[in-house]
């Protein structure tokens, strides 16, 4: 007989029953797999879905927040430092928010004045609000003074007001066109310290005062008095420029300087002049003074694509180191697992520290910081996948896999793996706040500086809004916000996905 | 179990050895702080470095380390931070305020913690249940410093309740001292209740459900006898492991909190001595937290080993 069944013919095959009724019900449903049947189950879980959409949301932000900001990470302003959130258009309709608003408490009489005087002179009133007003009764040489205190919402970026300037003559030209052109007004008239009881530290008073601490002298209907200069022999250049209201074109607008001229410009105006645009500061500036909305979406975006990288690898290595941990077992699980165990007690703080010291300078501060997470990162995943393979190993379709003469990689990698896949790329999910929330630490205690490589990251940001955190909640309450969402989010989600893809553990912590 | 414990303990050791050696090596391969010319100091330095082999090979060097600790408990002298001290004089007298801390907020979570999670374990599956947990998911996630930031700008700031550092000095149980170390302790607490309440929770709505419990029932005990009695009582047998190996644990996550209260602790001068490079203080202090990390771990494993015998070496998750 012809033994040589592996050549059979084509045509010898026939049917066996073709014209038979197959007595098996036909499925009424769709039937769904492994991964659709997960996505049921996770659908169900309501703070998973909306962690999800948080974290699309994050993402999002993360992506467009610094195309939108019209400010790059490197320009910083040095008055704008630490101001609260502004946009100018949503401020003019005083609803309360985005006005860079900041309460002052105990403002004396003086002070309000000087408010007043900036809204006169610059047309921005600094003033929004007066939330309430005291009096305060003091003992001066044996009387009793009453002293009234106001307590006021001031908006900080009009509160800049009036600067001085230094600059030189083609500047000086320069501004000129530009107030030609748009009709801002950025300089405005000179007032000689003279005038003023030698007040030469102030330029936002352009009134007569009385002393020279600055209180005003008032004429009777209670207005400020100008103290405009108007010795054209002191005037640093020639003015032909637009000229504020109540100027018969006797005022002087600069002040020789030798060789440049001194000016008094409306900071606001000449921030529109330097930058082409008012200011707008969706999150407000932080203590450099860079827009705190871009910076925010820069330290995001290097954070999620970070993290995201560092679990890929982690999962790579870790699927490799356990699979082969799992699946051959014996010595070779026991070695491995040994140098694990000592890799895993590192103090990560000193793996990221030695890293950057040894590193940092041969590398790059961002690559070493990656190994640094590497090193230690793959353990917990090779752990995890071990479990998996012990799980699957013994299950028949492995043996019948072996039976037919897989090899040992195509075992592991084609059979087993799969089937770990869920398990494993959840906790992947997991790893990603963990990387973050370290990402943070570190760059928040300056042991890793990236800004020279990003610009900036959450955590310097966060340490930033710390050291200023009572005149400016905000610094450090919008990445301490934005951080506190997307680790929140990760790890519900996280755990949605993990109860789906093991209905057996939900509310089991793992 | 004698066996295993020892194993354990055996293993501890090799893996303390390994570590030290590795970090001792790849610290001493950087290029040591310049010792300043004219500081009075200057010489006696030099002389102990030389002592301590400087210009020997790596192993000899840490030969020379592990001799000095264990004959002189020397671990060196700091060259930049302390000039010229012993850095285990330093890390001493540093020791305390750590401690007392990481107490206070380890005695200050361990009955929110655990109360919330009977609390929430007894009323599984209800609106409380969820609240409690979600909540705990998210104490957990926030970072430690974002409490710090909320605590210290509501109740140091807004409120006035507490200073904004926590003060010197050494009278660590002083009325004063204790206020103005709350805030540095609330602020590490919130991560230890929340991980309390976890761990309860889970192990609690564990023992509810088996067998054992059903006995109690059914021989006549009310559900609050069964509970107090046979479910709690279970319960506590791995929640109070996993009380110390949070205590250990914590001292290594305290090092941003010590670093904003300006808590004059081991944590904080960690991160002075990175990003000062002040190496034998580094060294000394990465011994530390590597000790204090394999404590907490062999201090779980046991007393999980006391529990259930099943549990053994190698057969880790």
């Amino acid at each position: 007989m012809d033994q040589n069944f592996e050549h059979i013919p084509q045509e010898k095959f026939e049917f066996a029953q073709l014209d038979a009724h197959i007595h098996d019900t036909k499925f009424e449903t769709k039937a769904h797999g492994y991964f659709a049947d997960a996505f049921i189950r996770f659908k169900k879980n309501k703070s998973s879905v909306v962690a999800a959409c948080i974290i699309i949301f994050l993402v999002i932000f993360a992506i467009l927040a610094p195309i939108i900001s019209p400010y790059d990470i490197k320009q910083k302003d040095n008055i704008y430092v630490n101001f609260g959130p502004f946009i100018k258009s949503i401020a003019d309709t005083e609803v309360g928010f985005f006005d860079g608003g900041v309460v002052y408490d105990s403002q004396n009489e003086n002070q309000m004045l000087v408010f007043r005087a900036m809204a006169e002179e610059t047309g921005n009133d600094p003033l929004i609000k007066i939330l309430g007003e005291q009096d305060k009764e003091t003992l001066k040489r044996g009387q009793t003074v009453i002293t009234k205190t106001y307590k006021v919402r001031v908006n900080k970026y009009y509160a800049v007001g009036v600067r001085y300037l230094v600059m030189s003559y083609e500047e000086f030209q320069k501004i000129q066109d530009f107030q030609n052109e748009t009709g801002y007004q950025v300089i405005l008239p000179y007032v000689e310290a003279k005038d003023i009881y030698g007040i030469s530290d102030n330029p936002n008073i352009w009134y007569k005062v009385s002393d020279n601490k600055g209180t005003p002298a008032l004429d009777k209907d209670g207005n400020f008095v100008p103290a405009y200069s108007t010795s054209k022999s002191k005037a640093g250049a020639e003015y032909n420029s637009i000229r504020i209201k109540g100027d018969d074109g006797s005022y002087i607008y600069s002040y020789s300087k030798s060789g440049a001229v001194q000016c008094r410009i409306n900071y606001f105006n000449y921030y529109r002049y330097v930058n082409n645009r008012e200011p707008m500061f969706i999150f407000g500036t932080n203590s450099i003074g860079q827009d705190l909305f871009g910076a925010v979406g820069i330290g995001a975006r290097f954070s999620l694509v970070f993290a995201i990288l560092v679990s890929a690898i982690n999962l790579t290595i870790g699927a490799i180191y356990g699979a082969i941990q799992g699946y051959y077992g014996g010595a070779v699980d026991l070695i491995l697992d040994r140098i694990a165990d000592i890799l895993y007690e590192v103090p990560f703080m000193v793996v990221a520290t030695l890293f950057q010291l040894h590193l940092a300078q041969k590398v790059g501060v961002v690559p070493s910081f990656l190994f640094a997470f590497v090193l230690t990162g793959w353990i917990g995943m090779a752990a995890l996948t071990r479990k998996q393979f012990y799980r699957f190993k013994g299950q028949e379709y492995v043996l019948a896999a072996k039976t037919l003469g897989a090899k040992d990689s195509r075992i592991m990698f084609k059979h087993i793996f799969p089937n770990a896949l869920g398990t494993i790329i959840t906790s992947c999910v997991l790893v990603i706040p963990g990387v973050i929330s370290s990402e943070t630490t570190l760059t928040y205690l300056g042991i890793v500086n990236l800004s020279e490589f990003a610009g900036t990251s959450i955590g310097v940001l966060m340490s930033q809004g710390q050291a200023a955190m009572t005149t400016s909640p905000h610094a450090m309450f919008f990445p301490a916000l934005f951080v506190s969402l997307l680790l929140i989010s990760f790890n519900l989600f996280g755990n949605g996905l993990r109860d789906a893809f093991n209905p057996s553990t939900r509310g089991v912590e793992d | 179990m004698l066996k295993y414990t020892l194993q354990r303990i055996v293993l501890m050791f090799f893996t303390l050895f390994i570590i030290t050696m590795m970090c001792f090596i790849l610290v001493r391969m950087l290029p040591p702080v310049e010792i300043p010319i004219e500081d009075p100091h200057s010489v006696v330095i030099a002389q102990r470095r030389e002592a301590m082999g400087y210009n020997k090979p790596y192993l000899v060097q840490f030969g020379i380390f592990i001799k000095d600790i264990f004959t002189r408990f020397d671990w060196g002298i700091s060259d930049k931070l302390y000039f010229g001290q012993n850095v285990a004089d330093i890390f001493i007298e540093k020791l305390p305020a750590t401690i007392i801390v990481n107490l206070y907020s380890i005695i200050l979570s361990i009955p929110i913690g655990i109360l919330l999670g009977i609390w929430a374990a007894l009323k599984k599956n209800t609106w409380i249940d969820h609240a409690i947990s979600t909540l705990t998911m998210v104490v957990i996630s926030v970072p430690s410093f974002v409490y710090a930031f909320l605590i210290q700008y509501f109740l140091s700031y807004k409120l006035g309740w507490f200073p904004f550092l926590m003060k010197g000095g050494t009278d660590w149980f002083s009325p004063a001292m204790f206020v103005s170390m709350l805030p540095a302790v609330l602020s590490l607490s919130f991560g230890v209740i929340a991980g309390f309440t976890r761990t309860t929770r889970a192990e609690l709505t564990e023992v509810l459900t088996s067998e054992f419990m059903l006995l109690a029932r059914t021989k006549g005990l009310t559900r609050r006898q069964a509970t107090v009695r046979h479910a709690l009582k279970n319960c506590m047998v791995v929640v109070v492991p996993a009380i110390f190996g949070e205590f250990i644990g914590i001292m290594s996550g305290s090092l941003i909190i010590e670093k904003i209260f300006a808590v004059p602790g081991v944590g904080s001068l960690y991160i002075n001595s990175i990003n000062g490079r002040d190496y034998p203080m580094f060294m000394m202090l990465t011994v530390f937290y590597t000790v204090i990390g394999l404590l907490a771990s062999i201090v779980v494993d046991i007393s999980y080993g006391f529990i259930d015998p099943r549990i053994r070496m190698g057969s880790k998750k």
